[in-house]
Parts: C-alpha cells; structure tokens; sequence
C-alpha cells in the first residue's frame, strides 16, 4: 500500500503501527485512532463548509444581481474566515431566566448531530468512519437529535417567540421525516443493503436514474429538513423574529449557523451516496483519492443546484408547505415504494437491461400521473382574486374589500 | 477490569442516573430531558450488546418519535408559561421507595445464586447481525407473521384512536 | 468481558425506578415516563438473553429475542401515543394533567 495510492489507509496504518510499537494494547489502538479520525474529518467538515459558505454568498450575490462578497483577498474569499473570526469574539449574553442546562447544550447538540452523520459515510471505496450494517438508520436516527436541540433552544431561551418558532420548526422537521424515510427505502430496496457501503457499491447504474422519482422526493424533503428556501419557515426573518434561535448571540448562535450550512452540505453529500453513486468514477478503486474528489465534485453540484432553488423560489406560506408534504410528497411516495417494491421482486430473475428501463419506466408514468392530478386539480379550483385586476390606482373611489380567505392551495 | 467493563460501568451510571433524577427532578420540563438521556444510555447499552440495529432503532423511536412527543405533551398541558416547579411527588414517597429497594433487592439476591447469570458475555466475532433473517422471518407464515400484522393492526388502531379521542369537537373546525 | 448479571442487575434497577416514578409522580404524564422506563428495563433484558443465547448457540441464529424487541418497541410507541392523547383530551377538559384531579367518571 503505497503513499501515493491510498494516503488515507496508508497514514492509518501508520499511525496505528507506531502507536502499537509503544505497547499500547491494540482495544486502545482503536480508541485513539478513532477519535484522532472523528477529530479531522469533523474539523475537515467544518473548514470545507466555510469556505462553501463563501461560494453560496457569491452565487446568490450573482442571483440577485450584485457582486456578493468581494473585498477581503482574492474575490472575497477570506470573507467567510473573516465572519468567523468575528463570531468567535463577540460577547456571549445570556438572558434572564434561561433554563441553563438546555440553553447551552442546544447549540452543542445540533452541530454534533449534524457532523454524526459523516462517520457512516463512504467518502472513498477504504476512506470511512464506520461501515455500520445499519447506517441509513443511523442518517435517520441522528436527524432526530437535531430536533431534540431545536426544541431544548426553544424551551431554555425562556422566550415565548423562540418556543413558537422551535414548534414551528419541529413541527415541519417531523413531517418531512415521513417521506423522506419513505422514499429513502427505495435505494434500499434497489441495494439490498441499509450499509452506506454497500449502497455505493451495488450502483453500478447510478439510482438517480433508476428511480427519479425517489431522489427528487428525497431532494424536496432533504431541503425542507435543512429548512432553506423555499421552505425556510423555521427561520422566516420577514415573519418570525428569526425562529427558534432569537435569543443566542456569538459563539452559541454561531454554532447554529454552522450547523445549519453544515446540514445542508451533508444531505447533498448523502444525496450523492444515495443516488448518484458516491465515490464510483472512473479509476476510482485503484485510486480511493480520486473517489474521493468525485464524491466532492457531485455533492458540490448537488449543493449549489439547491442554493439556486434557494435563489430563485420564493417561501412558501405554513400550509401550503404542510400540504405539500401531506397532500403529495406523503401519498406519493407511499405509491411510489408500493410499485417499486412490486416491481423489482417480480423482475428478480431477469438481467438489469429489462429490469432497469421497466422502472424508469414506471417511474416516469408515475411523475406523468401526478402532474395530470396536479393541473387537473388546480384548473378545477378557482383562486379566487384579492382586489382587483388593474391595481395600482391611487383614486379616492371605493375601498376595495378584501375576500381573502386563507386559501389551502394544492 | 477491561475497557468494555469500564464502558459499561460508565454507561450504566449514566442510565441510572438519568432514571434517578427523573424521580427527583421537580420541573416536568426536565423530566423528559432526563428521559432522553436514559433512552441514550439504553441505546449504548443495545450497541455493547451488538444489537446495531435495535440500538438505531432505539435512538429513532424513543428519541425521535417517543420523547419528542412527550415534549410536546408537557408544553400543551401546562397552566401557565412558568414552571412552577412545584412538588411532583406524591407525600408518602418513602413508603414506595422502602417497598422498591425491598424488590430491588429481591431480584439481586434471587439472581446471585444462578450459575448461568455469571457468563461473561464476549463479543461475537464474525458476527453478522441477522436483520435480512428478521425481516424473513417476520413475513413467514411459519414463524412470525401473525405477531407482526397483528401489531401493524395495533399501530393502525391506535392511529385512529389518538386522532379520534385528541380531536377538539367543541371549539375547532374538526 | 461484561457478565450476564451485570445487566440484569442494571435492568433490575431500572424498573425499580421506573416502578418509582408510577407510583409516586402525580402528573399523569410522569406517570408516562415512568412506563417507559420499565419497558426500557425489559428491553435490557431481552437484548442481554438475545446475546447470551447467541453466544450459547452460533451456528443458529436465534431471533426470538429480536421480535420480542421489535414488539415492546411497537407497543410503546402505541401506548405513548394513545396515553398522550388521553391526557390532552382530559386537560381540555379539565385544566389539569394531574392524575389525582381527574376524578369524575363523565366527561
């Protein structure tokens, strides 16, 4: 195992090979190892998704038409190192009556249940934390401790906006969790196997185009879990006074906003894992390294296609993001786990070349049948009109009544 | 005394620990935080034992669905905004307690005297969890199929029991 | 390694405290927390036998203990959500989730 072949493995065994030469029992080996491991690839996390933050400013600067950050460095790109420095010595202010205990591990909790999911991710074919027989699970679990810390935020600020918003904020998170679950099943059935590992490994077709369907299920619900926009009701500035997190300043507000970019760099990274087939390109088993940059290449993709949904749509109001969800993501991929479930044990014996456009196939049937119900539905509804046709009169006639009902669309 | 036991020492602190200050904690609010963390100590005990997949599972419905909703139950059945933090506990506790470490007691004594309760349990090597085998087996006519649609039939009947008996009839729209 | 005895007396302990808090919270969502934690108690056990009796047995691959999990799993969640769901029902109309004040048999 050369150096230039596989570093990673390499400095591994090293590493592994020195600490036993000083007499360490080999249980202790891996302990140190591990956290040695767990410390880098959180602090590689963390530093890569700082210098993320700067590419999403600039991209979204170019969406609405301005330059974004461009002063410190070339381009700006010291900018983000800059508002972190700043963060790190602001002044920490705790408010009156705060519940003491949850008011400080909220932050804490939400940044490690972010960064828990990189240990179960195959960053290259021999680069991975852990190859746990059960890591999809795990993706889930930990999302549920994110939840956990938003409502310790909500309840321990002692506030009761923060506590409004933390409902608000799980209420949205939970629903979203029901498809998403739903529609991750999916890849585990087409892999036989809940191991990120073995994911990766069986997509010798990437998912994606497999079942379509399922990754843009996947997607929809993955940014409504980040909680961007167009479904960033959890933080709506215009509406809420900033959510769950209105009472944390410096560092503790900080860590929520790292935990936030954070979370979104990790579902596009699953994303990737899941459905477009992880570190695979070419070459990348004789050289795990170049796995690696792929892997990076996609999720960096799939990362700025969301921040360009973030850019261009605009929020949604509570229940049409709850109808959504419950109207169509929920039934949809209900059916969509029922067909594919059907289809790929009824093909088990035939060859991938008619196993794999039946289920675009069926796929694509479904998205037509959805789309149909969707116009169907919306030309059979009428929207009705709040005031009037020609608006912008500044005539003293009548006053024009307003007939808004609060309308579920969908 | 080895790595796994000094875990495992920690570990079980922790879980009892948590249990304990959920008796003696006075705010109902931090209760359920206490809760969580016994449930986290659980689900590490689940991973000593090997079982991955019950230990996720533990995490997933316990934390994430089951102590999530007790949450929301305490903050929808307070009376005010304030936590008083009045007494929780009912007056004649230590009758229950005397009663409890009788029992407690009780089952300690009456394991001591069995030979097999001091096997040390080692780790399995080359062990692959069986959950491919489970999933079988809980669909199989022959084994336990019965059991699993009569609990699908359970969690269904509870669906439409909480939502009918939850529902406001007075004042919402329902 | 860990003895067999070592989880039973923890599991042991845990139901005595989950015992504990049933009999002596007087919210009736304590009284909640309280199940839960003795159905936890089981559960540590259920999954100790589970791996003595793999250990005992390695050619098979027993699952019994498995199910019995996957069904106290079931039933807990059932329980919790109907429990709550009770417990809201009768502060609306109550005002009270303490189980001492919820005394009359009609609603």
């Amino acid at each position: 195992m050369s150096f230039f072949r596989d570093p990673v493995v390499f400095l591994t065994q090293w590493l592994n090979g020195v600490l036993a030469g000083w007499g360490l029992p080999p249980a202790w080996v891996q302990v140190i190892s591990f956290t040695i491991g767990g410390a880098i690839l959180a602090t590689g996390a963390m530093l890569f998704v700082t210098i993320l933050i700067w590419g999403e400013r600039k991209l979204l600067g170019r969406v609405q038409d301005r330059y974004g950050p461009n002063r410190l460095g070339p381009w700006g790109i010291f900018q983000s190192f800059a508002d972190m420095l700043k963060i790190f010595i602001k002044e920490h202010i705790t408010p009156v009556g705060v519940d003491l205990i949850p008011y400080n591990l909220a932050p804490i909790l939400s940044v490690a249940a972010v960064l828990m999911v990189w240990s179960v991710i195959p960053l290259s074919m021999t680069m991975y934390g852990v190859d746990l027989s059960v890591g999809l699970l795990y993706f889930v679990a930990v999302g549920a401790l994110g939840e956990l810390g938003i409502i310790m935020a909500g309840w321990g600020s002692n506030n009761k906006y923060a506590l409004l918003g933390a409902f608000r904020a799980v209420a949205q998170l939970i629903s979203y969790e029901v498809p998403m679950v739903v529609s991750l099943l999916v890849p585990v059935m087409l892999a036989g196997s809940l191991s990120m590992n073995e994911i990766v490994k069986q997509q010798n077709i990437w998912f994606i185009f497999i079942s379509p369907l399922a990754a843009l299920i996947f997607f929809v619900t993955q940014i409504a879990e980040v909680g961007r926009a167009p479904f960033d009701l959890v933080e709506a500035e215009s509406e809420l006074v900033a959510g769950f997190n209105i009472e944390y300043s410096g560092l503790k507000f900080g860590m929520f906003f790292v935990a936030e970019f954070v979370h979104a760099f990790t579902v596009a990274l699953i994303f990737t894992t899941l459905f477009l087939g992880g570190w695979r390109g070419p070459g990348a088993e004789q050289y795990p390294l170049l796995g690696f940059i792929y892997l990076m290449l996609k999720t960096t993709i799939v990362y700025f296609i969301a921040i360009l949904m973030r850019g261009s749509l605009p929020r949604f109001r509570i229940d049409q993001m709850m109808d959504v969800n419950w109207k169509l993501l929920t039934p949809l991929s209900l059916i969509l786990i029922a067909v594919t479930a059907l289809a790929v044990k009824a093909m088990q014996p035939l060859s991938p070349w008619i196993s794999v456009p039946v289920n675009i196939v069926l796929n694509l049937i479904l998205i037509y049948l959805t789309q149909q119900l969707l116009v169907r539905y919306f030309k059979r509804r009428k929207i009705r009109e709040v005031g009037s046709r020609n608006r912008p009169v500044a005539r003293l006639e009548e006053p024009v009544t307003s007939t808004a009902e609060s309308e579920g669309s969908l | 005394m080895t790595a796994m036991q000094i875990i495992f020492l920690i570990v079980a602190a922790v879980t009892l620990g948590g249990a304990l200050m959920i008796a003696t904690s006075r705010r109902m609010m931090h209760t359920v935080l206490w809760l969580v963390l016994t449930l986290m100590g659980v689900a590490v005990l689940f991973a000593l034992l090997q079982a991955n997949f019950f230990s996720v599972v533990q995490v997933l419905v316990y934390i994430g669905a089951i102590a999530i909703l007790i949450l929301f139950g305490v903050m929808l059945t307070r009376r005010s905004m304030v936590d008083a933090g009045e007494s929780l506990v009912h007056k004649n506790w230590w009758v229950v307690a005397v009663v409890i470490a009788l029992l407690f007691a009780a089952i300690v004594i009456s394991i001591q005297p069995w030979g097999a309760a001091h096997t040390p349990l080692v780790e399995l090597m080359e062990f692959k969890e069986p959950i491919s085998d489970l999933g079988e087996a809980l669909v199989d006519p022959a084994a336990y199929l019965i059991p699993f649609e009569v609990s699908s039939v359970l969690l269904l009947a509870v669906m439409v029991a909480a939502i009918y008996i939850a529902v406001d009839r007075k004042g919402g729209k329902s | 390694m860990i003895p067999l005895s070592w989880y039973l007396i923890l599991a042991a302990g845990l139901f005595c405290i989950g015992l504990f808090v049933v009999l002596t919270k007087k919210s009736a969502i304590g009284i909640l927390i309280g199940i839960e934690l003795m159905l936890n108690a089981v559960n540590i056990n259920l999954a100790a036998f589970w791996h003595y009796y793999t250990q005992l047995n390695p050619s098979q691959t027993p699952l019994n203990g498995m199910v019995f999990l996957a069904i106290v799993f079931i039933v807990a969640a059932a329980e919790t959500a109907v429990g709550l769901a009770l417990i809201i029902s009768a502060y609306r109309r109550r005002n009270t989730s303490v189980a001492g004040e919820m005394d009359l048999l009609k609603g």
